[in-house]
């Protein structure tokens, strides 16, 4: 048995024989040729052969690994019907007076050098991409089939994987993907991720395992050869609960969110834009629980204006037909900055002039998003929800600004939903010590735990050398919890969390007894959330 | 020659499928389209080279537009940048 470290770039656990695929690569022979037009058109054909190629491997992926992944492809086409590789071939062959398959594969490798010299990973990651598209044009010119494919379910292993191998390949034949090189960000580590079996990269690979028996840990990025029978053993109990944890899942969608005593709990998802609203309907949440609009002003120039906020909120209220979506003010400020709020420079902006504190100095800004978000809750069921709350003054003069944007609405005659929740974050200590006063004045509140755990321990969460002492489990934080929980119900609210202690489910029986109502968690954690509320109790 | 300013937002920069796109667009202009950032320039009609130029989200680029109907072609390009990238 002999234990290979590598780096994990798809999680899960695999056991199975070793297949050691190689490219079958001829190598390319420079070749003098008399007939230069003749080697051109050569390479027209052969180019147009792997345009043909790369259409249908588009579709596969399409309708595998969905529309963003199979992008990749449509991008190999314009790579390849583009003027650089065209003329650099061209000319090649020309001034050479050589055979098409030594300029393809020239033109290949300069450009795929000239991507792996740059010094950002996603674009030295391209200079694989420029390998695939070369090597299919050579391959069409020889005529030869590319791969030797397994027929049966392996460990594929081989020195690096081009995106259109991994897609080509039979899924049904693949149990866990190994090579030596590869990155975390090359489009084979995503479609990994997306067939969902591990993978593991920047292992030394050896021809002479074809066949061997295996393990991948893709948790801990091991590959084991010829394990022994303990190990073997172990990793079994490892496959079968896995198998079985992906079949519960399945089970969980379109489950109800309820504890074994009968409490429905509102399980929500997290989102940060529109094109998040798909993974939130996948995984079968109940509505978003925390929609930050920050984004519409992140990626912006200039403020967005009311008619392009409208739009974006209408749009994820169609989406989500009908199901709640609540969405959180601007929190701009603190560690998301951006330039044309002309905001100054503070020592320590954790504690300083965001969210809720400037929307209020600054209400036209406020005004606007208002207005957008009234009007787009004619289109469905959207919430509004206040960030970094201290104080009832805060919430009374928010009301009062959010009344007359109604009444202004009003007297234009543009339809909103009047009886539209407003509620609040409770993210500081001191809105967790008075929620009994805030209680009354809001319809329901959501507990952002990152930011509740930073002031109340007074721990930076950007400082990396704190991470040990930054205990999200606090008996402090979660006795704020619990408090705000009781005062939110004697007021007949809700009381929610939609901070990453939401989707810790070692917290999930606790937060049940508390009386949490809602948890709003990231699209991937709704169904093991799921799973956990069902076997809970709200008693201990 | 018409000239304007745009600061990438797109968290991965010029990428291939924006760059993809942005070429396809540049080449329909029927002007010649130059993109400029950190110092080196290349024709975005060349999707390549444009990639080839690493551009990152941040950066502020320099898009001239050179022949044809200019005024449109800028407009064209700058709703393109505002768009995709």
């Amino acid at each position: 048995m002999v234990e290979y470290k590598g780096k994990t770039i798809a999680k899960g656990v695999a056991v199975g024989r070793i297949f050691f695929y190689s490219k079958e690569k001829g190598q390319v022979r420079r070749r003098s040729v008399n007939d230069i037009s003749a080697e051109k058109q050569r390479f027209e054909s052969a180019k147009s052969e792997a345009l043909r190629q790369l259409g249908e491997i588009y579709e596969k992926a399409l309708k595998e690994v969905g529309e963003e992944n199979a992008a990749i492809f449509e991008v190999h086409q314009m790579f390849l019907e583009g003027d650089e590789f065209n003329e650099s071939v061209i000319s090649i062959i020309e001034t050479e007076k050589v055979n098409a398959e030594y300029a393809v594969a020239k033109t290949g490798d300069n450009l795929a050098d000239m991507f792996a010299s740059m010094d950002d990973d996603y674009f030295k990651a391209r200079a694989a991409d420029m390998k695939d598209i070369s090597e299919r044009v050579i391959n069409a010119l020889t005529g030869s089939e590319s791969t030797n494919a397994p027929t049966e379910p392996v460990i594929l292993i081989a020195e690096d994987l081009a995106p259109s191998e991994t897609v080509q390949m039979d899924k049904a034949n693949l149990l866990s993907f190994v090579t030596r090189l590869g990155s975390s960000n090359s489009h084979t580590a995503i479609l990994a991720r997306n067939m969902d079996i591990p993978a593991i990269i920047g292992i030394d690979i050896d021809k002479a395992w074809h066949g061997k028996q295996a393990i991948v840990d893709g948790n801990k990025g091991l590959l084991i050869t010829d394990p022994d029978p303990d190990t073997l053993a172990d990793y079994e109990i490892k496959l079968k609960k896995q198998a079985e944890e992906k079949e519960l899942l399945k089970a969980l969608k379109g489950k109800e969110d309820v504890t074994l005593d009968g409490k429905h709990i509102k399980l929500y998802a997290n989102i940060g834009g529109v094109g998040d609203v798909a993974d939130v309907l996948k995984n079968d949440a109940k509505g978003i629980g925390l929609f930050r609009s920050e984004f519409l002003y992140l990626e912006s120039e200039d403020f967005p204006t009311e008619e392009q906020q409208f739009e974006a909120y209408k749009k994820v209220a169609q989406l989500m037909a009908g199901k709640k979506v609540i969405i959180r003010t601007l929190d701009i400020g603190a560690d998301k900055q951006v330039d044309y709020f002309g905001l100054e420079k503070e020592d320590n902006p954790a504690l300083g002039y965001r969210a809720i504190r400037i929307c209020l100095d600054r209400p036209e800004i406020f005004r606007t998003q208002l207005r957008a978000l009234l009007r787009a809750s004619a289109f469905g069921n959207i919430a509004i929800m206040y960030p970094m709350i201290i104080s009832e003054a805060e919430v009374i003069k928010i009301k009062e600004i959010s009344a007359s944007v109604k009444e202004e609405l009003k007297s234009e005659k543009i339809p909103f939903n009047e009886s539209i929740e407003e509620g609040i974050m409770i993210e500081t200590p001191a809105a967790a010590i008075i929620s009994d006063k805030l209680a009354r004045l809001v319809d329901f509140f959501s507990i952002g735990t990152n930011d509740l755990t930073q002031y109340t321990l007074a721990v930076d969460r950007q400082n990396a050398k704190l991470e040990a002492i930054a205990d999200t489990h606090h008996e402090a934080v979660l006795r704020l919890i619990e408090l705000v929980c009781k005062n939110a119900h004697a007021a007949g609210i809700w009381a929610g969390i939609c901070g990453e202690l939401g989707s810790d489910t070692s917290l999930t029986q606790r937060f049940m007894e508390m009386g949490v109502d809602e948890l709003s968690v990231s699209a991937s954690r709704i169904l093991p959330v799921r799973q956990k509320i069902r076997s809970s109790k709200t008693k201990p | 020659m018409k000239t304007f300013n745009y600061t990438i937002t797109d968290p991965i920069g010029i990428h291939a499928r924006p760059a993809g796109l942005l070429a396809k667009a540049a080449k329909a202009s029927g002007s010649k389209v130059t993109i400029s950032a950190n110092g080196k320039s290349a024709d975005a009609s060349k999707l390549i080279l444009l990639m080839g130029l690493g551009i990152k989200c941040g950066t502020e680029v320099t898009v001239s537009v050179e022949g044809g109907d200019e005024a449109k072609s800028a407009a064209d390009m700058e709703k393109f940048f505002k768009d995709n990238l």
